[in-house]
């Protein structure tokens, strides 16, 4: 290893230029293709189902669960301080602000993100895009702009799901089992839950985490080596560079939304 | 186009998403109380604030009639100056007093409007000048210590001076 050699940063550092710049611009075609792709509605309508639908059962029983859990926590530290009635605050404010968000975005690269990176993977294995590019279809907008857009659209209705069943959640261990005021739970939430401060801005993070991990997922197919071994490392690599990234994008878009 | 069988799958899990967005904008967030009502501005000064906070809420009676637009420094008098902004369907006699209260113990700071008995109503721009500051935990706790000290026989080099 001769890191310290002048030529090899220069060599690093001009292959990471050009797998940024090969990003940036793949990100540039898939957003200025957004009016063709809605054109042709029908591929982003099996996308949206294929990514959406399927992911609809992971992230319902997620949001319930992390629903009940902050339920229970949120009780626990709450009622040393003699505010339970707060609770229905900060289960919403915790899903819509935080959680929400980023849960259903991890599980998202996880569950969509993940079969993005192998389905392209494999049609490029496989030669496909070669065969569309010789038939004069261009495979970027054929296959990746749709399920760019489809990912885009899926992820703010997903977390907006999850927020809203793990508030049910919430309200089902704080109300009916614990049995905090149920008037006081939804007063206090209304009260303390602005509307475009931080609905708004959760439907906004979503909507960004949506970008990033479906094009990290569409990225790191279409640049996979064509081999099962490289399949399965660009499938790997689509995990944890877009968990990664969520949770990054996450703390700068918190610092620049809610801090003053 | 024609319909395919994903159509109808697609556009219940839409319905689904924005219903969940509804719940979440209607039942957990303050849509409905957002009042939409026209303002009228007027201004107090406070010789100190404590910890009031702009969009703080204004009451009077205990009902909300208002919200704090912003608190600025007023470098001429050396006090307070803090915007109100207050709805147009509630009118208060120009005479009306202020004054900063916490709600609990250690709640949020609001202000208080107690209306008073002038024949003219509050307009927009005009300034409140009776009211009445927040109170200041450690002045009260510097008074009692004063009043304390005083009463008692005072321990050699703590006497307060007067």
């Amino acid at each position: 290893m001769r890191w310290w050699h002048p030529a090899d940063v220069g060599q690093a550092t001009r292959s990471l230029m050009d797998q940024w710049g090969y990003g940036a611009r793949l990100l540039t075609r898939m957003v200025l293709l957004f009016g063709p792709t809605m054109r042709r509605f029908g591929l982003v309508r099996d996308q949206i189902h294929f990514l959406g639908n399927y992911s609809l059962a992971i992230i319902t029983v997620s949001g319930l669960f992390v629903g009940f859990v902050l339920g229970l926590q949120g009780y626990y530290t709450l009622q040393r301080y003699g505010s339970s009635e707060a609770l229905g605050l900060l289960v919403a404010l915790s899903l819509v602000r935080e959680l929400g968000p980023v849960i259903t975005a991890l599980l998202y690269a996880g569950r969509a993100g993940a079969s993005l990176t192998a389905e392209i993977g494999l049609m490029k294995t496989g030669e496909q895009m070669a065969a569309m590019e010789m038939m004069a279809v261009d495979p970027i907008s054929r296959v990746l702009a749709p399920r760019f857009w489809a990912g885009v659209i899926v992820m703010p209705l997903l977390a907006a799901v999850f927020s809203a069943v793990g508030v049910l959640g919430g309200y089902v261990v704080g109300v009916l089992l614990i049995g905090v005021d149920a008037g006081a739970f939804w007063s206090q939430m209304q009260g303390g839950v602005d509307v475009f401060k931080d609905v708004g801005n959760g439907v906004v993070k979503s909507f960004v985490f949506g970008v990033a991990v479906t094009f990290v997922a569409l990225l790191q197919g279409y640049e996979a080596q064509p081999t099962p071994e490289g399949v399965s490392s660009a499938t790997t690599r689509t995990v944890v560079i877009s968990s990664l990234s969520v949770l990054g994008l996450d703390f700068i878009l918190t610092v620049m939304m809610f801090s003053i | 186009m024609e319909r395919s069988k994903n159509d109808i799958w697609v556009g219940l899990f839409v319905l689904i998403g924005l219903a969940a967005l509804v719940f979440l904008a209607l039942k957990s967030a303050n849509l409905l109380n957002l009042s939409f009502e026209s303002n009228y501005r007027v201004a107090a000064k406070f010789d100190n604030v404590g910890g009031l906070k702009p969009r703080a809420a204004v009451k009077s009676a205990g009902v909300v009639v208002g919200r704090v637009e912003s608190i600025t420094f007023d470098d001429k008098s050396f006090q307070a100056r803090v915007m109100l902004s207050l709805e147009s369907r509630y009118q208060f006699p120009k005479d009306s007093s202020l004054k900063i209260l916490t709600s609990g113990l250690l709640g949020e700071q609001y202000i208080g409007i107690e209306a008073g008995a002038d024949e003219k109503n509050l307009a927009g721009g005009d300034t409140i000048a009776n009211t009445q500051s927040a109170v200041v935990l450690e002045n009260l706790i510097g008074q009692f210590l004063y009043s304390k000290a005083a009463e008692g026989p005072a321990t050699p080099g703590t006497t307060p001076k007067k």
